[in-house]
């Protein structure tokens, strides 16, 4: 296993952004179920520009601008989903999350169990997460454990461009509902992405960026660019394997324990806190089947348990980087 | 189930004829629930007959309805079959949910019918949705939310009927104005004598009814449906009407008293109506007694099927969770925390 690149044809140079635009834009031509709709998803093109002109080609019925509302309209995308509809919801910032969050605990995760599987729950939430911007704790969340940790809820969270891309499409496409984590601060980021529009990266299959012989990197979201170019330093010093999960539940637990199994040696970056969280479901699975693989603890890069906070000499302070994965992979080896 | 028309005499006797079977569905589960006989919560519609029926009456079989945990009335006014629900009572795996939803969550999607449930106020955002779906695909179709007094003090039942309204949505809100929120009297948990003045807020219709009459309900909705189809967006209804057993069975009832009980069953929407058919020649008491026997052995019926029913398998606790399965959960049922089983 590996990108899924080598083998998907012709591709583009594009943004994070553009990727996932044009995961929206090939969806809504493909199925006429399919919509959009959060708050100044239309003409405004989306408070980070990522539904950006998708109103000029499919209209306002289509890419829908909701109130200032989320527990109405996050309820809506339920009730649509439940009877056809495949709505794609942007939540504006994974922080506001708490304000729709009976709709998403409740009625989206619940609805198929609880009806004995007697109806599909094909609705999409995107939301942003990450610090990084001075935006301070209530615009810098990173939640996904959240949602990843509650049953019914499946829950992606790309690192490149290709995996946005991939992601959101079968995020559209799945009959389960799927939030799809965006980290704000990679937007810009680009990366090669393929054209093909039934490209797509299945839900639950980790990418291996790199490949090496050392250390097990598992790095979600800024932090797999981060890594990569981390690796590229310590070329000289060690042999990184870098994984990006892509998506967080499922988790692709095999191609890291293979990996573990190779390199003895486990870090995992992810911009959240550090307790009870992502972090611990990989390393958790990782002691449960390849406990004997390891040759040095596992580390954990990660929040400190605390807030985003404003000031940039705090922010700087808390928000994760390579330098901290670089900490870690020193800890190991 | 297909709408009646209240106008023939045919019509009417069957909605005094699935306003019966409500009322036994819900006396045979209160003497169930006392008995032992059924797990979990069971929250009764007695009383309320008249707002589950009339409200149905004026919908057509495909229309959509999201309900409340008092839930029972709803599904067998949208036609729902009694066996598979008294099933779904007693965790069945033939009932209407396999036995993973119970009295508070029956659902019937394919006939339209949203699910009762567990959360006040939850329904709303999700007729919302279900008329935007409607109203996507232009299709004569509309959404009827039920739900109660208590459920107009959630933000979100506000911020559904706000969108819906906004985007001129074929939805109709409709409240069972039962008095009570669980064990607090409507006037303690609202500023306003009618809740239908919040419709004012939204720049929709908003209308008190009889919620004991059951041509009041269906006049209203019918009104209201009409509106929805002809594209002039949600309508808010208040239906006045009385919930005669406690907030759940078993409850001790210390905020009411059984003088308020009589008064309004002196109102009672079965036998109001009932007299008003026989006031028109429209039915006799022998009628109505072939009717009752009739019903009360289907309910008997349900409740035999019921009992002598097969439980779920205990592994169908790990299906259904979604439609592509993750495959953790198979996995973790493996487990010994997750089944019990003998330890690795």
């Amino acid at each position: 296993m590996s990108t899924g690149l080598e083998t998907a044809g012709e591709t583009e140079t594009m943004t994070v952004r553009e990727a996932l635009r044009e995961a929206m834009r090939e969806e809504l031509r493909r199925d006429e179920d399919v919509f959009v709709m959060g708050e100044d998803v239309g003409t405004f093109g989306g408070v980070f520009q990522v539904t950006g002109d998708l109103i000029e080609e499919f209209g306002e019925e289509r890419i829908r601008d909701t109130p200032i509302s989320e527990a109405g309209f996050v309820g809506a995308g339920v009730g649509a989903a439940a009877t056809g509809s495949r709505p794609v919801v942007e939540v504006m910032f994974s922080d506001f999350l708490g304000v729709s969050m009976e709709q998403i605990m409740n009625q989206m995760a619940k609805m198929r169990y609880m009806f004995g599987g007697k109806t599909e729950m094909p609705v999409t939430i995107r939301t942003t997460e990450g610090g990084g911007q001075r935006a301070a704790s209530q615009h810098s969340g990173t939640v996904h454990t959240w949602f990843a940790h509650f049953p019914g809820i499946k829950a992606v969270a790309p690192g490149t461009p290709a995996a946005a891309k991939g992601l959101l499409k079968s995020a559209i496409r799945s009959n389960d509902p799927v939030m799809v984590f965006e980290n704000k601060v990679i937007y810009e980021q680009e990366g090669e992405v393929p054209t093909d529009p039934d490209f797509t990266v299945p839900l639950g299959e980790a990418s291996i960026e790199r490949e090496g012989e050392d250390v097990t990197v598992v790095a979600t979201q800024r932090l797999v660019g981060e890594t990569l170019d981390l690796a590229e330093e310590m070329a000289d010093e060690a042999d990184l394997e870098v994984i990006d999960p892509r998506s967080l539940y499922p988790l692709d637990t095999e191609t890291i324990a293979e990996s573990v199994r190779k390199t003895g040696r486990l870090v995992v970056a992810d911009e959240s806190p550090l307790s009870y969280g992502t972090h611990a479901e990989v390393v958790a699975r990782i002691v449960e089947e390849e406990f004997f693989s390891l040759d040095a603890p596992i580390q954990r890069v990660g929040i400190a348990d605390t807030h985003v906070p404003f000031s940039p000499t705090l922010e700087d302070e808390v928000i994760p980087t390579g330098e901290d994965v670089r900490e870690a992979i020193d800890r190991v080896i | 189930m297909p709408p009646i028309d209240m106008d023939t005499e045919e019509g009417r006797i069957e909605a005094l004829r699935r306003m019966y079977r409500i009322r036994a569905f819900e006396s045979t589960a209160g003497e169930l629930f006392a008995d032992g006989e059924l797990p979990g919560f069971v929250h009764l519609y007695k009383g309320e007959e008249a707002v589950g029926v009339g409200a149905t009456a004026a919908l057509e079989s495909d229309d959509y309805i999201t309900s409340t945990h008092r839930g029972h009335g709803h599904c067998i006014a949208k036609g729902l079959d009694t066996e598979r629900m008294m099933a779904e009572l007693y965790g069945k795996a033939d009932g209407y949910c396999n036995g993973k939803g119970g009295s508070m969550h029956i659902a019937d999607v394919e006939a339209g019918m949203l699910g009762a449930n567990g959360i006040v106020g939850a329904g709303p955002p999700l007729a919302t949705g279900a008329a935007l779906t409607a109203h996507r695909n232009g299709e004569d179709r509309v959404a009827l939310a039920f739900f109660g007094d208590g459920a107009v003090a959630q933000g979100q039942v506000h911020e559904s009927i706000n969108l819906a309204a906004t985007w001129g949505l074929p939805a109709i809100f409709l409240v069972e104005n039962n008095q009570y929120g669980e064990g607090t009297p409507m006037e303690k948990q609202h500023n306003v004598e009618n809740l239908s003045e919040t419709a004012e807020a939204y720049n929709i219709p908003g209308f008190t009814i009889d919620g004991m009459d059951v041509t009041a309900v269906a006049e209203a909705v019918a009104e209201a449906r009409k509106r929805a189809i002809a594209g002039d967006g949600p309508t808010f209804i208040e239906a006045d009407t009385y919930r005669y057993e406690g907030h759940f069975e078993g409850d001790h009832q210390p905020y009411r008293d059984e003088e308020e009980i009589e008064a309004w069953r002196e109102r009672d929407p079965i036998d109001q109506f009932k007299q008003r058919l026989i006031d028109r020649g429209e039915l006799t008491d022998a009628e109505f007694e072939s009717i009752r026997e009739e019903i009360d052995a289907e309910i008997d019926a349900a409740v035999d099927s019921a009992q002598r029913a097969d439980p779920p398998e205990p592994h169908e606790a790990y299906e259904d969770m979604f439609a592509e399965p993750a495959p953790e959960i198979a996995t973790f049922a493996e487990l010994p925390r997750a089944d019990g089983g003998d330890s690795r």
